[in-house]
């Protein structure tokens, strides 16, 4: 099944400078694990060493937030619409 | 620089206020250079010390930008005991090179607002243009 991936401006070095691209995968879990493979550059962006979802990245399926849906579980149908956004935080410490 | 109506300046003074104790956030929406909107959004780190922008306030504001032709240009987030100065950990987080990062300070009885490019971890202030939202004369310049 195909989904379809929007990157945002700031990974698309790391992924062939695309700004959408067909992924394949039953969950989020399996469409970066294939990301990872095409683009093992990327990967320190999306996953943690353990192989957890990053924490500052946000995935979404259409407008949901992965972390709600199972995280690396969350399951992907065709046609859906994969998000990825870096989170935007900082502070004063 | 970073362009933007004074307008502008007062809404990311007003949020940081609203969000005491803690730390206010929201996105910077226009063009380039060009401020034309300001995202307030909740801080979901509920935190005096950090921010983080919420997910779905980011979702939405990047899907609302591409439909109308602008662009997601920076941050910015209040200090509320510190100056307008980005922290190790506001260097650290900076997701995107190409961002304007603007910082509010509550620390001092005037609240003071500067503007910041972070780029490999090297902090560089740029001016600030300040355009008067009732259209007198040049910009003014810090």
């Amino acid at each position: 099944m195909a989904a379809v991936l929007r990157v945002p401006t700031v990974l698309r070095p790391a992924m062939g400078n695309q700004s959408a691209l067909e992924v394949e995968g039953a969950t989020i879990g399996e469409v970066l694990a294939r990301l990872t493979e095409t683009y093992p550059s990327a990967r320190a962006q999306l996953l943690n060493e353990d192989g957890s979802l990053h924490r500052f990245l946000n995935v979404y399926v259409n407008d949901d937030d992965v972390r709600y849906l199972g995280g690396l579980d969350a399951p992907v149908s065709d046609r859906d619409e994969i998000t990825l956004l870096p989170a935007v935080a900082g502070g004063s410490h | 620089m970073l362009r933007l109506r004074y307008g502008h300046r007062q809404a990311m003074v007003a949020a940081a206020i609203r969000a005491l104790p803690n730390e206010g956030c929201g996105l910077l929406v226009g063009r380039a250079d060009e401020v034309v909107e300001i995202v307030p959004s909740p801080n979901v780190a509920d935190s005096a010390r950090v921010y983080e922008i919420d997910p779905r306030v980011l979702l939405r504001t990047f899907r609302d930008v591409e439909t109308r032709g602008l662009e997601v240009i920076g941050v910015f987030h209040s200090h509320t005991h510190s100056a307008a100065y980005p922290s190790p950990t506001d260097v650290a987080q900076a997701p995107d090179p190409s961002w304007h990062y603007v910082l509010v300070s509550l620390a001092e009885k005037e609240s003071d607002v500067r503007s910041f490019r972070i780029l490999n971890g090297t902090i560089t202030e740029e001016d600030l243009a300040l355009d008067h939202d009732q259209g007198h004369g040049s910009p003014d310049r810090r």
